[in-house]
């Protein structure tokens, strides 16, 4: 069991290139902290820093405690699952998961009883005599979880370990992993790009984006309250609806001149998620509510729900209502929103 | 696999896009093979007026030539050396070059340099360098006090030669190797890093066995370099001597038979080696489609 702590962590690779710009994250004990962005945000480079993989440029890693910076891979006491995998294609599935045990020079008995344990629980039971090469993606990506688990570490991480299965296998895992996690309560770091596994998996969140943490928090918490624009429409699918507004003697009004008087000072950018907003014909809106009048140009239906592409206020809005849709392409409506619902930021996307 | 099958219009268009390969083929290889094998059976007398067919009995001396049996000795163990010294040192190169790659493009081209350098030109340099009288490293062992002279003793001789073929076959070897442990992903290394192996055992446990395909495939096209390859080299540097320390076998076809004019002996030393030729590439075939296993 252990915490880890990031301390202004920053990474100059060859060349000048500023991949990691100073990042402080700390995860407790037992938890599952996720590094969510995309593609070139630095979230590799910063697992591979705690993995011992990538020298650390400036700041401090620390596991359980103790600083790490210098030392090796081997004696972090780390498990990593890589995103291809990386096992040994010259071993068999039994010996892949012995390898590290047999390197720290653990007795044959032991060894036998840990990876049999552990392929029970992975059920890799019938496949312990096979080579990676005969292995299907999904259970190749078993053995990788295999080889983690069997060494027992203080910490698990994970670079897209999932990004390689398909869309049902990666549900699946992806409750397996967590269930795993949980059970075996070891503080763990995950790194994908994919905004759905990032919410569903966390303990902790961690947003990046350009080499920074634009927002550190729990999941829920950062889908209610987005720190930025960047996190307002990196989480949640489809995107939050950000809508400009512009300062004009009567107060803040969208740029086809629609007032929002519900502004508050310095708001610059009006933000509404999809499932939030809702259309209505002709009724009022709440009070304090967004009420604007909008022409529907398209509807999805997705089955369950359905996607209606309106044009308000001179802007797209996307609007998620349940079921089938109340509206029809060219109908006249309104999109309305509860107050508490609405997100406002300022001219520099931070949230106000 | 299924071999796929092209239809062509024409009955003969097939034979005659074959013709110019097959008949290279006849001139400079079976033609000359099956004179060889006539050849063979055949003895002439001491002035080559007259020749008759004799059946095995070429192959029969060959064999109870003690000279024939030393060949195959010095072969041996010429073959075995070049091959383990230039494989070991390739092997050592291109492990380091591959751990600094990015800077590795100047190494890579030097590398190859000695393998641009036409067989003959290699052996009189290394001829030149370990000459007793003018040679620079006789000079220098001189100073450690060993006397070096691969003009009287057979070791140093056989020394020599095995340098400069190595030396040859280094860049060669270089660029195999180098190319093998670069098709390694280097996840790989970062698990087995994670688990806890040292650079030296990840070598033996995961680089090694990974690069076993294109070490096999070395291991023959240098055991075939040095028994068919070399005969520039010894030419250059010690002609086969001294008194036949460094006559490998196909050294002893070309001096038996165009030196001592024993055509007969000389034509079965052929068929000897075209059978060991035959031997060596089923066996590299049979390998490569099986494929080292992993
Ligand atoms: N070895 C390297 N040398 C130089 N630059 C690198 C190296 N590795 C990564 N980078 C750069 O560092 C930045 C961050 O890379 P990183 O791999 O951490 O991104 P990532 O967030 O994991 O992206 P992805 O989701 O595509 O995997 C990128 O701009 C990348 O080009
Ligand atoms: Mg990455």
């Amino acid at each position: 069991m252990a915490t880890v702590d990031l301390k202004d962590v920053k990474k100059t690779y060859a060349g000048n290139v500023v991949a990691v710009k100073g990042v402080s994250i700390a995860v407790p004990d037992g938890q599952l902290c996720v590094l969510v962005g995309p593609s070139g945000c630095g979230k590799s480079t910063l697992l591979r820093m705690i993995a011992g993989l990538e020298t650390i440029t400036d700041g401090t890693v620390s596991i359980d405690g103790k600083v790490v910076n210098t030392i090796g891979p081997a004696e972090r006491d780390i498990a990593m699952v890589f995103q291809n995998y990386a096992l040994y294609p010259h071993m068999k599935v039994y010996d892949n998961m012995a390898y590290g045990l047999r390197n720290r020079g653990m007795g044959k008995d032991e060894i036998d009883k840990r990876v049999r344990e552990t392929a029970k629980i992975l059920e890799l039971g019938a496949l312990l005599e096979r080579r990676p090469r005969e292995l299907s993606g999904g259970q190749r990506q078993r053995v990788a979880m295999g080889r983690a688990i069997v060494r027992s570490p203080k910490v698990f991480l994970f670079d897209e370990p999932l990004s390689n299965l398909d869309a049902k296998l990666r549900g699946q895992m992806r409750v397996e992993i967590k269930n795993l996690q949980r059970t075996l309560g070891v503080t763990s770091v995950y790194v994908t790009h994919d905004q759905l596994e990032a919410m569903t998996l966390a303990d902790v969140l961690v947003v990046m984006n350009g080499g920074l943490v634009e927002q550190v928090g729990n999941p829920l918490d950062i889908y209610e309250k987005p720190a930025s624009t960047f996190v307002a429409s990196f989480i949640g699918a489809p995107p939050m609806n950000l809508l400009p507004l512009t300062d004009s003697a009567n107060g803040a009004t969208l740029s086809d001149g629609t007032a929002v008087p519900q502004a508050p000072k310095g708001a610059a950018i009006l933000g509404v998620r999809p499932e939030d907003a809702d259309v209505a014909v002709g009724a009022a809106a709440s009070a304090g509510g967004l009420s604007l009048p909008a022409t529907v140009e398209g509807v999805e239906p997705v089955g369950a729900e359905s996607f209606l592409y309106c044009a308000a206020g001179g802007q797209k809005i996307i609007v998620r209502v349940s079921g089938r849709s109340p509206a029809n392409p060219g109908d006249t409506l309104k999109v309305v929103a509860k107050a508490e619902k609405l997100h406002w930021f300022d001219t520099a996307g931070k949230r106000v | 696999m299924q071999a796929k099958r092209t239809i062509f219009p024409n009955k003969f268009l097939p034979y005659l896009l074959l013709a110019p390969q097959l008949l290279i083929t006849i001139v400079f290889f079976l033609w000359p093979a099956g004179q060889a094998l006539w050849t063979s059976f055949l003895r002439e007398d001491a002035f080559g007026f007259k020749s008759t067919f004799v059946w095995f009995e070429n192959y029969i001396q060959l064999f109870e030539d003690p000279a024939y049996l030393n060949s195959v000795w010095i072969t041996a163990v010429f073959a075995l050396a070049v091959t383990l010294l230039s494989m070991s040192v390739s092997l050592l190169m291109a492990v380091s070059v591959n751990s600094l790659i990015r800077s590795g493009k100047a190494y890579t081209t030097l590398l190859v340099w000695p393998y641009a350098v036409a067989p003959a030109v290699a052996g009189i340099l290394w001829w030149f360098m370990f000459n007793p009288s003018i040679g620079i490293l006789p000079y220098m062992l001189a100073g450690f006090g060993i006397n070096w002279n691969h003009r009287v003793d057979s070791t140093d001789a056989l020394i020599l030669v095995v340098l400069a073929a190595a030396w040859k076959q280094i860049s060669y070897n270089f660029l195999f190797f180098l190319a093998g442990l670069q098709s390694i992903p280097h996840s790989l290394i970062e698990a087995a890093a994670i688990d806890g192996a040292g650079p030296f055992k990840r070598f033996r446990t995961i680089v090694f066995p990974l690069l076993s395909p294109t070490t096999f495939f070395l291991l023959v096209v240098n055991i075939v370099y040095a028994m068919f390859d070399t005969f520039a080299i010894i030419h250059a540097t010690t002609e086969g001597g001294p008194s036949g320390s460094t006559t490998i076998l196909v050294y002893k076809v070309y001096a038996d038979g165009q030196l001592g004019l024993n055509l007969g002996s000389s034509a079965a030393q052929s068929v000897v080696l075209m059978a060991i030729v035959v031997v060596l590439t089923v066996i590299q075939f049979r390998w490569i489609e099986r494929r080292v296993q992993y």
